[in-house]
């Protein structure tokens, strides 16, 4: 199973700052092993964040991704103790679900 | 001296890409922009995170956890340890860097053979490093706090001794010694600086800025991984996971980053 | 959009029949597995990039600013790029590097309340110019930035 994301969610104003962190290889495709044969590619796809149950951001990335993604956006709203949830999926159907508090 | 380093170095094979001809001073001032770009939101917490996971996992043929692991300043002291480390520990009678007492915790408290407490040191994207994960959390206990490595019985002289002698030892199929390329200012491969590791700034930056992420390989490395890159360099045989030697070469590097604030996990190139 | 959902019909398999059910309101937006636009990723100019996610051209514009992201990049693996958008109204922030095999890395949707403007990293196989593309009210407007790739690294 995949690594948990490091998530950092906090409040300035009116705002809340989201950054995330996940394990991830992002592996292109485009490469070869050793041998000579390509490594297939394996990556992230879909992300989306929600807070309180409203999506505030949604993704769809390619292999163009660095490995161990970083994603930062800002939304309005929110207030310390919310929750702000993190969801990924790959191209081989593997998910990742985490959350923190906003503080 | 500079001339042979040149020879020398073109001859050790590092036949990479050339950079891209550019304007020294800018391009060194836009790289400095995009280190520090990087440094909000470095994949190495993913490490330390992954790391404190497996400190308090029960784990082993005990099943126990590293909860209780002694790293110098107490059972289950993680703060502040390794601005310690390495040092003298009685209870196995001689000098451990950080590595080789986890290793020592991993047997003596989870029952693991020696073996595989020193199985995989340093991991790859399929086959994940216990050894870095946990490198990774202790060390993140240390962040801000000045080196303070004590040479304060025989044991840890010793151990500075020869760490010593082997910085300066000369040897391998291009005569090098870490000195040759570590014993100056202003010495550069391409584009990389090689820290003076003899003057204090040198010293001091070289040792507390690791582990750190490395962005060319995607993976978190620690400082004896980075001793272990370094020995290969100079064609030398390879360093062992926590052996006499490795310990005394830490010893000396980490004694003389005394009074820098630690700093790491970092990320770099 | 409309290309990418064709796409993922025809490719078959569980995403499609969901998508489909999606479409049809069957199911809740957020219970369906969220779609992937393949055709918008196998693209090679922005042209094409900007049909496939559903527009006809992109407008050069000022008002989309490259945030936080340096000139030269160290390597080529991890290049930071912040995106934000002054554009009243928008709706996406694509990221696009040129040279890349693929030209389109990410699509950013910013659902409203949220401010237009990202920030992660991509990977560069060279030199290149990259493209900020955002889609506001319908219409898609374009920046670009050239970034170069030191190679200065080789592994060690
Ligand atoms: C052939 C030249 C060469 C020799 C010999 C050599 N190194 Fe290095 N060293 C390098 C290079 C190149 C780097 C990486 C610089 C970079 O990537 O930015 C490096 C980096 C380091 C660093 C990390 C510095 C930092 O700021 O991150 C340490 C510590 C180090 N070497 C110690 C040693 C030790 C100890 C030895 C002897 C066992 C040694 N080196 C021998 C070339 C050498």
């Amino acid at each position: 199973m995949a690594d948990p994301m490091k998530i950092r969610a906090n409040l300035a104003g009116d705002t809340t700052e989201v950054k995330v962190l996940m394990s991830h290889e992002m592996e292109t495709g485009q490469r070869k092993d050793a041998q000579g044969k390509v490594i297939p590619a394996w990556f992230i796809q879909n992300v989306t964040a929600t807070w309180n149950g409203k999506t505030v951001l949604s993704a769809e990335w390619g292999p163009a991704i660095a490995k161990n993604p970083f994603l930062s956006f800002r939304f309005k709203g929110g207030a310390r103790g919310d929750k702000v949830q993190v969801n990924w999926v790959d191209n081989r159907g593997d998910k990742r679900s985490d959350e923190a508090t906003i503080a | 001296m500079r001339q042979r380093i040149r020879a020398a170095v073109a001859v050790a094979g590092f036949a990479c890409a050339v950079p891209l001809a550019l304007a020294q001073g800018s391009a060194t001032e836009e790289i400095e922009k995009y280190r520090q770009a990087l440094q909000d939101g470095n994949p190495a917490d993913l490490w330390e995170m992954r790391g404190e996971g497996l400190w308090r996992t029960p784990a082993g043929p005990k099943k126990a956890t590293l909860e209780q692991c002694d790293l110098g300043k107490g059972p289950g002291v993680v703060k502040g340890a390794y601005a310690e480390l390495p040092r003298y520990f009685a209870d196995a009678g001689r000098v451990m860097d950080l590595e080789t007492r986890l290793v020592w915790c991993r047997v003596t408290l989870q029952g693991l053979s020696e073996a595989d407490a020193k199985k995989n040191p340093y991991g790859s994207s399929n086959r994940k490093s216990d050894n870095e994960a946990l490198v990774a959390y202790v060390t993140s206990q240390s962040r801000g706090i000045p080196m303070n490595v004590r040479l304060d019985n025989p044991q840890m002289k010793e151990a500075f001794a020869l760490g010593e002698k082997i910085f300066y030892f000369r040897g391998g199929p291009h005569d090098f010694a870490c000195a040759t390329c570590h014993g100056e200012d202003g010495k550069r491969i391409r584009l990389q600086d090689l820290p003076n590791l003899t003057a204090k700034a040198g010293a001091q930056k070289g040792y507390s800025t690791w582990p750190a992420y490395r962005v060319s390989q995607g993976e978190l490395r620690t400082f004896q991984w980075r001793l272990n890159d370094c020995f290969r360099q100079q064609r030398f045989p390879e360093l062992e996971f926590a052996s006499p030697a490795s310990i005394a070469l830490t010893t000396f590097l980490a004694y003389n980053a005394n009074g820098a604030p630690f700093d790491a996990p970092a990320i770099k190139r | 959009m409309d290309a990418g959902r064709r796409d993922v019909l025809k490719a078959g398999g569980g995403t499609a029949l969901l998508t489909l059910l999606a479409a049809a309101g069957w199911l809740k937006p957020g219970e369906a597995q969220a779609a992937w636009n393949a055709a918008a990723f196998e693209t090679h100019s922005l042209d094409a990039t900007v049909k496939a996610l559903g527009g006809g051209s992109a407008a050069a514009s000022k008002d989309i600013a490259f945030v936080s992201t340096p000139d030269i990049a160290e390597n080529g693996a991890v290049v930071p790029i912040g995106i934000s958008s002054s554009i009243p109204k928008t709706e996406s922030i694509a990221i696009l590097v040129e040279k890349n095999p693929n030209m389109l890395a990410a699509v950013f949707d910013i659902p409203p309340g949220t401010e237009p403007a990202v920030t992660t990293r991509i990977k560069m196989g060279q030199s290149s110019n990259v493209y900020a593309l955002v889609k506001a009210d319908g219409k898609f407007h374009v920046a670009s930035k050239e970034i170069k790739v030191t190679l200065g690294g080789c592994g060690g």
